[in-house]
């Protein structure tokens, strides 16, 4: 399903990513971790375009998207849930999550599909009519950022879902939930990559891959990596 | 609607949203003329009889009424000052909808000068919603707006203001005094392209005790143009101020922000907030991560912030 041949990134002259190749299964969740500095986040931003490669290929579903930029890969069918959520000051929830759910601008659309919008909502534990038409700005605490930031990836219903550290500024609470959401995914078949250090999302997972220094250290089941 | 042409109807939507004859009172004015006029049983609308304009007096008590009061110029070359008068009764609620459209195909400006004021009773409350538009290939269209109200005890007043687009000049002046426990709210939005220049103060002065504004100012300034925005509030009393000025810079644009608190008590608790900035690139490649190309990503954040 995704096919990543020999990437290389650098920034300032330090090699991020070298010679870095793997593969996801279709239907498979992974979870890629490791130490800070090491090269997971790069990852995440090249699959969704937003870095582009020195050198290598990514292969989705056997085509070549090595040289899309990030909307052709959104269309293509890639979604990736920011780190660190965006605000945006007037732009309402309703608006940001239209926006995921049909690609085009929605602040003035009124043929907007509200019910998948709000089950988007509901799946990260959020009410949609306490939601809907506030602002995605510092109104909205660190925790329902991040929620709106994972609801929005989730309506798009893609082919292949990237995570970049869903658990960051989420409580306990939530975490609750959004390994449940991982669940959901999981058994759905969505293709899921997850970059993370948390323990229980990693026993979700089909695989784990480490990651170190810009190369693959150990790629393997829970039980394999602990070991 | 009244005989208009095309260009008049669509000149009348973009300022009022009125596709048709609205309920309730209303007054529409075209190149200086009234072109049609209704008062209502709690709303009435006359000629002032020293100035050119309208004196237009709610009923106390009037509930969830609505008056209509759309200005058009399509003459080239017209240039005019108006003056209108709102007396709000005691308790009354109402919303006005008032608004300026310009078309200009000739080659001399055309202008217009529009004078508001209002005096609004004990708790009324009144909602006016106000929005500038200007097109066509000629000359310069050019919006004087100057806004003044004046409440009352316990009165409330909700604005409205908008800047759509196309307006050449523009010279703003809104004007605020509170008595006590008046509440005023201010969203004023503007938007600016080409070689278009605007200049807007505000000004509230929180007289009466337990008085609060909040004044909020989004602006958007792309190609060549200017924007110079002042928001100022004066607190005499115990009161509660807040103003909030925000733009987004684009191509060659320049922005002015200008925030004046003034504290006149020692209760007076009065706050300001001011950003102007470019559009954020994480915002512009989240939206694009959506699936919206980057002109796309653009509109619907120039959109969201404008409305």
């Amino acid at each position: 399903m995704l096919d990543v041949k020999n990437l290389n990134f650098k920034i300032d002259g330090r090699q991020i990513l070298s010679d870095f190749s793997f593969s996801v299964k279709p239907g498979e969740l992974v979870v890629i971790t490791g130490p800070n500095g090491s090269g997971k986040s790069t990852l995440a931003q090249l699959l969704m375009g937003i870095k582009t490669p020195d050198s290598g290929q990514i292969f989705l579903d056997g085509q070549d998207i090595t040289k899309l930029n990030i909307t052709e890969r959104a269309k293509a069918g890639v979604a990736l849930s920011f780190q660190q959520p965006v605000h945006f000051k007037g732009v309402k929830v309703k608006d940001l999550l239209g926006v995921a759910l049909t690609g085009e601008d929605t602040v003035y659309a009124e043929n907007l599909d509200n019910d998948a919008i709000s089950d988007a909502l509901l799946k990260v534990g959020l009410k949609p009519e306490e939601y809907l038409d506030r602002e995605v700005n510092n109104s909205l605490s660190g925790g329902e950022l991040k929620r709106i930031e994972v609801a929005s990836v989730l309506v798009r219903k893609p082919k292949l879902l990237i995570f970049d550290e869903p658990e960051a500024g989420i409580d306990i609470w939530s975490f609750d939930n959004l390994v449940k959401i991982f669940q959901d995914i999981k058994a759905a078949k969505t293709t899921t990559l997850i970059i993370s250090h948390q323990e229980r999302l990693m026993k979700i997972a089909d695989r784990i891959v480490v990651i170190e220094n810009g190369k693959i250290k150990v790629d393997g089941s829970f039980a394999e990596v602990i070991k | 609607m009244m005989n208009l042409d095309e260009i008049e109807k669509n000149l009348i939507k973009e300022v009022s949203g009125v596709t048709g004859v609205p309920d309730g009172a209303y007054n529409f004015r075209l190149n200086g003329k009234s072109i049609g006029r209704k008062s209502s049983k709690n709303i009435n609308v006359d000629s002032l009889t020293d100035k050119d304009g309208l004196k237009i007096t709610i009923q106390p008590g009037t509930k969830n009424e609505a008056v209509h009061i759309p200005v058009i110029i399509d003459a080239s070359g017209h240039k005019e000052t108006v003056h209108n008068e709102f007396i709000i009764g005691e308790g009354a609620e109402v919303t006005i909808v008032a608004g300026c459209g310009i078309y200009n195909c000739g080659v001399d400006n055309s202008m217009h000068n529009g004078v508001h004021v209002f005096r609004v009773g004990k708790n009324a409350r009144v909602r006016y919603i106000e929005k500038h538009y200007g097109m066509g290939p000629g000359a310069g269209k050019i919006l004087n707006p100057t806004t003044e109200l004046y409440l009352d005890e316990g009165a409330e007043a909700e604005l409205e203001m908008e800047q759509i687009k196309g307006v050449d000049s523009a010279n703003r002046k809104t004007i605020a005094e509170l008595a006590a426990g008046a509440k005023i709210k201010i969203n004023e939005r503007l938007f600016t392209h080409g070689r278009q220049t605007v200049d807007s103060k505000i000004q509230v002065t929180l007289i009466g005790e337990d008085s609060t504004a909040d004044i909020v100012s989004r602006a958007v300034a792309r190609d060549k143009s200017a924007q110079n925005t002042a928001l100022e509030i004066t607190g005499q009393t115990k009161c509660r101020g807040h103003s909030e000025c925000d733009a987004i810079l684009m191509d060659d644009a320049i922005v002015k922000a200008t925030p004046t608190l003034n504290a006149e008590n020692l209760d007076a608790e009065l706050v300001h907030e001011a950003a102007i900035g470019k559009i954020a690139g994480e915002q512009l490649t989240k939206l694009m991560t959506l699936g919206l190309t980057r002109e796309q990503a653009e509109a619907q954040i120039i959109n969201g912030f404008l409305k």
